[in-house]
């Protein structure tokens, strides 16, 4: 069953068309990965899905429920979370803070029982507060969690942002470039990790990413853009060898 | 599914209790409890407006310092409290106590009605059209005649308490404190909340608290209409100490002083603010002696301090 569908999806700024009627669908509980060189519309996609762009055509639907229009956190709120190609963590907040906030919009106590101090209060803000140490657990950082998030290296924010996107309780999850700017054993940590998403939480996954080795590695099936077209969708080996794919990276490092 | 939570050490719960706060907390608080029975009318009457400014300032600093909205005319929910209080009891000889909820709900009211349509915008139109709501408010107090115009509202009633009548300005000084006390508690409890999170993530990244699933509209006009409703209980106080409030209580100058308030202490966390609202009480007070130089040394003081402490003299260390 397609988890998310993406149907005739199209996007301009002003003159520009960064994305041309794109349609494509994702399987539950499947790791898929978004490719294509810079500047091909992958995150202008991945913005369009979270609601952060409004697309100018077409239809989004997530678990068969249309979310095409929705603001960002209606969406998050829906079942799909994201994590920034930028990392874009709340620098000056602990991390188990940054954990805990994917927790909000799975809990709902407000100011006037805070100010009460009400059991049921209480015991949701030692459900949330679990929640982020868990999840730090699960990506490894949870002896951190009482530094300033801005302080960590760039490999464990990048594993923070994780951490923060599935505190949401998703069902699907989209990564963009988490390999950016990390060493090969970093590389090979996050692939694990990435794994252990789908394996381990059900989690489905949606990543966009440039190490074509890594991308090789962890995807059952690859979509590949090039100037904001889908130029190729299939399983590594087909995508590898489609002449329009081996085209558009002439020229670039893979 | 997931890993089990492994337990954590005892010493990871973070500053729930730092003695560098908590020290200096309980100590002002003693000196506070009790400096009527030393000192003279004068300073009692400082203290008691130092202390009206500490609830103003920890109510700006929920809009300024948690969810960092710039508000420029937080000074009409004071005017907002303090006249419905004032004509409830005046006019319509309400019981004092009553007037507190009506005074909360009428700034809820004018909270959403400038919030939510301002809120959706750009942070910076805030900033505008809060200006220009503080100025409407002094103006519609100016020219109606039920706020008694531009001489204001007199014969406001003073409060009761089991039968003993808040008179003398030890009796304000000591109802202020509690006021203060309870709205520090009332912004700890907020700050260590979902919701008080919620407006520092907001504050920090409106993006990512959008992408994390938070609607930043509704986070941000409820702590703007919660730091209304701050405002509008120091009102109604206010409103009974005086007796009689004039619009020119309520001005561009007095919002811009609680502004000032919550910045130089260090906004966003508690200490500092209370801190800022005492300076900026005492401050005129005590450069009295400076007589016609007082603005210019004000100005020379303050912009020491933003040169050399420009987080504010106790600033928000969070981690
Ligand atoms: N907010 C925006 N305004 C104008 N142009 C944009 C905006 N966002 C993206 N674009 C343009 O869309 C195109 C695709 O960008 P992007 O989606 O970031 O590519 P990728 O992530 O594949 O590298 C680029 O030409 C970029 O300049
Ligand atoms: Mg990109």
């Amino acid at each position: 069953m397609a988890l998310l569908k993406v149907r005739d999806l199209r996007l301009s700024f002003g003159g520009l068309k960064v994305l041309h009627d794109i349609s494509f669908s994702v399987e539950k509980g499947a790791i898929n990965s978004l490719i294509g060189p810079n500047g091909a519309g992958k995150t202008s996609l991945f913005n369009c899905l979270t609601g952060f762009y409004k697309p100018k055509g077409g239809s989004i639907s997530l678990g068969g429920r249309p979310i095409t229009g929705l603001p960002p956190h209606r969406i998050t709120a829906l079942g799909l979370a994201r994590t920034f190609q930028n990392i874009r963590l709340f620098k000056e907040m602990t991390v188990l803070e940054n954990a805990m906030s994917g927790q909000h919009c799975r809990s709902r106590h407000g100011i006037v029982s805070a100010i009460l101090h009400l059991p049921a209060q209480r015991r949701e803000e030692e459900a949330i507060r679990a929640a982020g140490m868990r999840w730090l657990d699960f990506v490894g950082i949870q002896q951190h969690a009482h530094r300033r998030a801005g302080g960590l290296s760039y490999g464990d924010q990048r594993r923070l942002e994780l951490a923060r996107a599935l505190a949401s309780a998703p069902e699907l999850i989209l990564l963009d470039e988490p390999a950016a700017g990390l060493n090969e054993r970093e590389k090979l940590d996050l692939v694990h990790l990435i794994r252990r998403i789908r394996d381990e939480t059900g989690v489905t996954v949606l990543l966009i990413e440039h190490d074509m080795g890594l991308v090789m590695q962890v995807s059952e099936k690859i979509v590949v853009f090039d100037y904001g077209q889908k130029i190729a969708d299939g399983p590594p080996e087909a995508v590898r060898a489609d002449p329009r794919v081996i085209e558009a990276y002439l020229g670039t490092e893979e | 599914m997931t890993d089990e939570v492994r337990t954590m050490p005892a010493t990871a719960q973070p500053r729930l209790m730092r003695w560098s706060v908590v020290l200096p907390g309980l100590a002002a608080l003693a000196c506070a409890l009790v400096l009527p029975q030393f000192a003279n009318a004068y300073v009692t009457e400082v203290a008691t407006t130092a202390l009206l400014y500490v609830v103003l300032c920890l109510g700006l600093n929920i809009v300024v310092g948690y969810a960092g909205l710039l508000d420029l005319g937080y000074a009409a929910f004071f005017a907002v409290g303090a006249y419905t209080s004032g004509i409830l009891t005046a006019e319509f000889g309400f019981n004092f106590w009553l007037t507190i909820p009506v005074a909360m709900a009428a700034a809820c009211v004018a909270g959403i009605i400038i919030g939510a349509p301002t809120l959706r915008l750009r942070s910076d139109y805030l900033a505008i059209v809060t200006l220009g709501f503080g100025e409407i408010v002094r103006i519609i107090a100016r020219n109606l005649d039920i706020t008694g115009g531009a001489s204001g509202l007199i014969g406001i009633e003073r409060p009761e308490i089991f039968g003993f009548k808040l008179m003398q300005v030890q009796h304000f000084y000591y109802a202020f404190l509690v006021l203060a006390l309870l709205t520090a508690f009332v912004c700890l409890s907020v700050e260590r909340s979902r919701m008080g999170r919620a407006w520092f993530y907001v504050r920090y990244d409106e993006d990512a608290a959008a992408g994390i699933g938070i609607n930043r509209v509704t986070a941000k006009l409820q702590a703007y209409m919660m730091g209304a409703v701050i405002a509008s209980v120091a009102g109604c106080l206010y409103a009974a100490k005086m007796t009689a409030i004039s619009p020119e209580s309520f001005t561009f100058n007095q919002s811009l002083l609680i502004l000032l308030g919550v910045v130089l202490g260090g906004m966003g966390r508690i200490p500092g603010v209370v801190l800022g609202a005492v300076l900026v009480a005492l401050l005129p007070e005590v450069l009295r002696g400076a007589g016609t130089y007082r603005p210019l040394v004000t100005a020379v003081a303050l912009l020491a301090i933003m040169l050399f402490r420009p987080n504010g003299l106790w600033p928000d260390k969070r981690v």
